[in-house]
């Protein structure tokens, strides 16, 4: 086994594959993350605009951005990561960039996607 | 490098080293070279490329030409291997802690801050001019009329040997003679090291 074989294996045996619906910059999404809190779990609900997905395989993360009460926040989640109950995509956004940090300097009316004709 | 989640979902970093088959093609005694010692032999490679003396070595233990040689000293006696065995990743465990060697990167040449951590100025304030980085003073004037031996200033960094200690073997793959180490060790990807292990 070369290097990156090495790696892949090892990464394909203790990464669990995580099954999501396909989705890009710009689409809206609701990503349900697992949280703990002593012994208890609950889910919280995270939606917003993708930013970007960057990386690849295990090693794959995505951007989210969302605006709360005023404030832009943004989240990073590992597309691998365990704590992901379920991703929801909600809209599907029209952008010509795969990632889209120029809505990082919009508000309001000008922050709108234009979203995809099904 | 990668990295794996634990029980709990936490993203830990980690290293993967193929770590055996290694073969003992030596064993030093007190009585013969003076002090006790295994040598271990790692990674096939062409018979083409072997040095006769090797060839012989290697004949010796009856196994093909091996890559990297490596000398271990300091086991208890009643640890030693014989003649020709075969040492696997089976001989660790997981969760037990290890030390690493290797040789760290090359750096090539740099200065002091990044060589010796000095501060530098840290701000372009004070009056100085293009000296951010500047070592500074490197001794007095006509006592000693010289600088002291040792004196760390800027030159070749990296490439030295380098040990980390108290490295935990997250995972094992026997059938692949593989050990996830958390977090990471000296050196390039694919570069040579040596697993210590104290008990």
């Amino acid at each position: 086994m070369n290097r990156a074989e090495t790696i892949k294996f090892v990464e394909d045996t203790f990464i669990a594959k995580k099954e999501f619906p396909v989705f890009k910059a710009g689409d809206t999404i609701t990503v349900q993350y697992k949280i703990k809190e002593g012994n208890k779990e609950r889910i919280q609900n995270f939606q917003g605009v993708v930013l970007q997905r960057s990386g690849k395989g295990e090693n794959e993360t995505f951007t989210v951005r969302k605006i709360s009460g005023n404030i832009g926040v943004e989240r990073i989640f590992p597309c691998s990561s365990p704590f992901i109950e379920k991703i929801e995509v909600n809209k599907k956004g029209v952008v010509r960039r795969a990632r889209i940090f120029y809505l990082r300097g919009l508000r309001g009316k000008k922050a709108r996607i234009r979203e995809e004709r099904v | 490098m990668t990295s794996i989640y634990d029980a709990n979902g936490k993203n830990i970093p980690c290293t993967v080293i193929e770590a055996g088959p290694c073969v003992v093609t030596q064993i030093r005694s007190k009585e013969k070279e003076g002090y006790d010692a295994i040598q271990l032999a790692f990674e096939d490679k062409k018979e083409k490329h072997t040095t006769k003396a090797l060839k012989g070595h290697f004949a010796k233990a009856g196994i093909s030409p091996k890559k990297v040689l490596a000398e271990f000293t300091r086991f208890e006696v009643g640890h030693m291997k014989q003649f020709g065995d075969v040492l696997k990743v089976d001989i660790f465990e997981e969760g037990e802690f290890i030390d690493v060697v290797g040789i760290s990167k090359g750096k090539g040449f740099q200065g002091v801050v990044k060589r010796h951590h000095f501060h530098g100025v840290g701000e372009a304030t004070h009056g100085q001019h293009n000296r951010l980085r500047a070592p500074g003073s490197v001794g007095a004037s006509s006592w000693p009329s010289r600088v002291f031996p040792g004196l760390r200033m800027a030159g070749r960094m990296g490439g030295d040997r380098v040990k980390v200690i108290n490295l935990q073997i997250l995972k094992i793959i026997l059938d692949k003679n593989l050990v996830l180490v958390k977090g990471a060790v000296p050196g390039s990807n694919g570069s040579y090291v040596i697993i210590e292990r104290w008990k």
